[in-house]
């Protein structure tokens, strides 16, 4: 395709991108002008029926509960996905196995001494920030999924820190799956809880407490805490099965 | 609107914009970082702190350092014996 073709082609493209957008924008709603009735009712009703000052949470845990749980297992899926795709393949090989063939020393993955003390410093706050944000999520903004990313980064910033060869031999693989599926579980098994109380399912079955204390909106902590379980192990298998391919030589054959 | 709003609305159009200028991949992963940032101050000051807070740990955390990691992985794919 030559230059001028192309060039035309981009100038009608781009004359009926803008029409439509414009068109579009004209047609919005002005600004601030919120017109759905769920959002209004919700508001109204989630602090008398919920026992919780976050409507959100209320919204994404119980109002809309079956929808957060197709979400956690797309993520659950997705990483299952993942690890599938990044194994070890034959025909690679791991950087451990190749230094004992050739005891070639790598200095190059050492991390700078700013770097390690920094990455460890906010190791501890940050556990602590995820698991205020995983068991608050029924009272302030956050929740299991917010939580549970930062959780993540935690023990990722461990594998940053320190020398990854170590982390790789003490690194709780089997618990973060355990964190991971157990997380997700969970949340099933609350919702079948609904049913054994005798209503439908993640129906709300959990006394509701006073509302703005930690023990309070039912099972809404209990679904917080289980997705942030959820998804603090997916997150830490995903980064850490990219981690695992910095250190895996080959291409591979299969 | 209030001024915080417009302000971060014109910060945000500039770093998607800035995100898309920067043609080396690993600066511009970087530069995405930031752009998640400024991405949830913007849900933040539009009263959205619950989007706000995955906006910054999705945008600035975990997708810049997957893109980084796989770059590190192609570059290592391009010189073997390094």
């Amino acid at each position: 395709m030559t230059m001028r073709s192309r060039r035309v082609l981009f100038l009608v493209a781009a004359a009926i991108f803008g029409f439509l957008f414009v068109w579009g924008l004209s047609g919005l709603p002005s600004f601030g002008d919120y017109r759905g009735p769920y959002g209004i009712v919700l508001g109204q009703i989630v602090m008398s029926e919920r026992h919780t000052t976050e409507a959100v949470g209320a919204t994404t845990f119980d109002y809309r509960g079956f929808d957060t749980m197709g979400e956690e297992y797309i993520l659950f899926a997705a990483v299952m996905g993942l690890v599938i795709l990044l194994r070890e393949l034959r025909g690679e090989r791991t950087e451990e196995e190749e230094e004992e063939e050739y005891p070639v020393h790598r200095r190059r993955r050492e991390a700078s001494d700013a770097l390690r003390v920094l990455g460890l410093a906010l190791v501890g706050p940050l556990v602590v920030l995820g698991i205020y944000i995983v068991v608050h999520g029924h009272i302030t903004p956050g929740g299991g999924f917010q939580g549970g990313v930062i959780l993540a980064a935690a023990l990722i910033l461990v594998s940053l820190a320190g020398r990854y060869p170590a982390m790789r031999r003490v690194r709780p693989i089997p618990l973060v799956e355990l964190a991971d599926a157990g997380g997700a579980a969970g949340f099933v098994l609350v919702g079948l809880g609904g049913l054994i109380a005798g209503s439908e399912f993640l129906y709300n079955f959990l006394p509701l407490g006073e509302p703005g204390t930690l023990l309070s909106s039912g099972m809404i902590p209990l679904l917080n805490i289980s997705v942030g379980l959820e998804v603090a192990g997916a997150f830490v298998l995903l980064i850490s099965e990219f981690l695992d391919q910095q250190f895996i030589s080959g291409l591979g054959e299969e | 609107m209030t001024v915080l709003q417009g302000v971060l609305l014109v910060l945000v159009a500039l770093g998607g914009t800035a995100v898309v200028l920067v043609r080396d991949p690993l600066r511009q992963s970087i530069v995405a970082g930031v752009f998640g940032l400024l991405l949830g101050l913007l849900f933040f000051a539009f009263q959205a702190p619950d989007v706000a807070l995955s906006q910054i740990v999705v945008g600035s955390l975990a997708l810049p350092s997957m893109i980084v990691l796989t770059l590190a992985k192609l570059a290592r794919l391009q010189r073997p014996d390094e």
